[in-house]
C-alpha cells in the first residue's frame, strides 16, 4: 500500500520543475512543454485523490477521471492554438527566444 | 511491497525525464523525455487503478499532442537553445519561491502522512471504461457536450493562425 502523500510529493515535485522550466528556459517551444509537464502533475493528484476517496467510500469519487479528461481534452485543444501562435510568431520574427519576442507590434 | 517498488521505479523515471526537460538544450530532446514523463505517469495512473485515464494519456498526450509538438519542432527546423539574460524577477524571485512552495508541500505531506492513509490497487472494476461512460455521457453530458464546442473553436483558430497572411 503505497501512501497517498507519496503521490502528492511526486506531484508536487514535477509541478515544481514545471515552474522552474516556464521560469528559466528561452526556448518558446520548452516553455510550452513545462506547462503540459504542471497539467501533468495535477491530473496526477486528480487521479490519486479519486482512487483515495472511492476507497473512502465517496459515490462520486470517479468525477476525479472524468476530471482528467477534460483537462487532457483542454491541452489538446490549448497545444493546436499555442503551436499555430508559435508558428505565427515565427514566421514573422524568425527567433524562438522568448526574449526577442517582446514587442506585440514588429 | 510490489507496488512501492513499482512506484518508486516509475515515480524515479518520472523525475528523471522532467529534470532532463529542463536540462537539455535542445528543444527535440525535451520533447522526447516529456514522452518519457507521460509513458510512466500512465503506468503510475495503471498503479492507482485508473485504466482508461492511463490509456487515454499514451493515446492523447504520449500520442497526438507530443507528435504534434516534435511536428513542429521539425518544421520550425529549431536549433539549439540561445543564451540569453532572461528575467531578473524570475530569477531573484520565482526560483526561491518555487523552492519554498516545494518544500512546503513536501513538508506538509509528510507530517500529516500517518493521518492521509494509503492508495491500494482497486480490486473492483474502478476505473474502467464502463464506469467512467456512464459518469460522463449522464452526469457530465452539459460540459461533455460543450467541450466539442471548444475543440470546434481551437481547431478553427489554428487553421485561422496557421494561415499564410498575404
Amino acid at each position: 500500500m503505497v501512501p497517498l502523500s507519496w503521490y502528492l510529493i511526486l506531484s508536487a515535485i514535477l509541478f515544481c520543475l514545471g515552474v522552474f522550466g516556464f521560469l528559466l528556459k528561452r526556448n518558446i517551444i520548452t516553455i510550452f512543454m513545462s506547462i503540459e509537464l504542471m497539467l501533468n502533475a495535477v491530473n496526477l493528484t486528480f487521479v490519486a485523490f479519486a482512487n483515495y476517496w472511492s476507497e473512502h467510500g465517496l459515490k462520486l469519487a470517479l468525477s476525479g477521471h472524468v476530471f482528467v479528461f477534460f483537462v487532457m481534452v483542454v491541452a489538446a485543444a490549448e497545444a493546436a492554438v499555442g503551436l499555430a501562435i508559435i508558428i505565427a510568431v515565427f514566421r514573422t520574427r524568425e527567433t524562438l527566444n522568448v526574449d526577442r519576442v517582446n514587442l506585440l507590434k514588429l | 511491497m510490489v507496488h512501492e517498488i513499482l512506484f518508486i521505479i516509475f515515480g524515479l523515471i518520472c523525475v528523471a525525464g522532467a529534470v532532463n526537460l529542463l536540462v537539455q538544450r535542445h528543444p527535440i530532446h525535451s520533447a522526447l523525455s516529456l514522452v518519457l514523463v507521460m509513458a510512466s505517469l500512465a503506468l503510475i495512473y495503471l498503479l492507482l487503478g485508473a485504466e482508461f485515464v492511463a490509456a487515454i494519456q499514451v493515446i492523447v498526450y504520449a500520442g497526438a499532442i507530443m507528435v504534434l509538438f516534435v511536428f513542429v519542432i521539425m518544421l520550425l527546423n529549431a536549433g539549439a537553445e540561445e543564451h540569453s539574460p532572461g528575467s531578473k524577477i524570475a530569477l531573484l524571485m520565482g526560483v526561491p519561491g518555487v523552492i519554498v512552495f516545494g518544500c512546503l508541500v513536501g513538508w506538509i505531506m509528510i507530517h500529516t502522512s500517518t493521518q492521509l492513509g494509503g492508495v491500494r490497487i482497486n480490486p473492483s472494476d474502478f476505473g474502467d471504461t464502463h464506469n467512467i461512460a456512464r459518469l460522463l455521457f449522464r452526469d457530465f453530458l452539459l460540459p461533455f457536450e460543450i467541450t466539442s464546442v471548444l475543440i470546434l473553436i481551437a481547431i478553427m483558430g489554428a487553421v485561422v493562425l496557421g494561415r499564410r497572411q498575404n
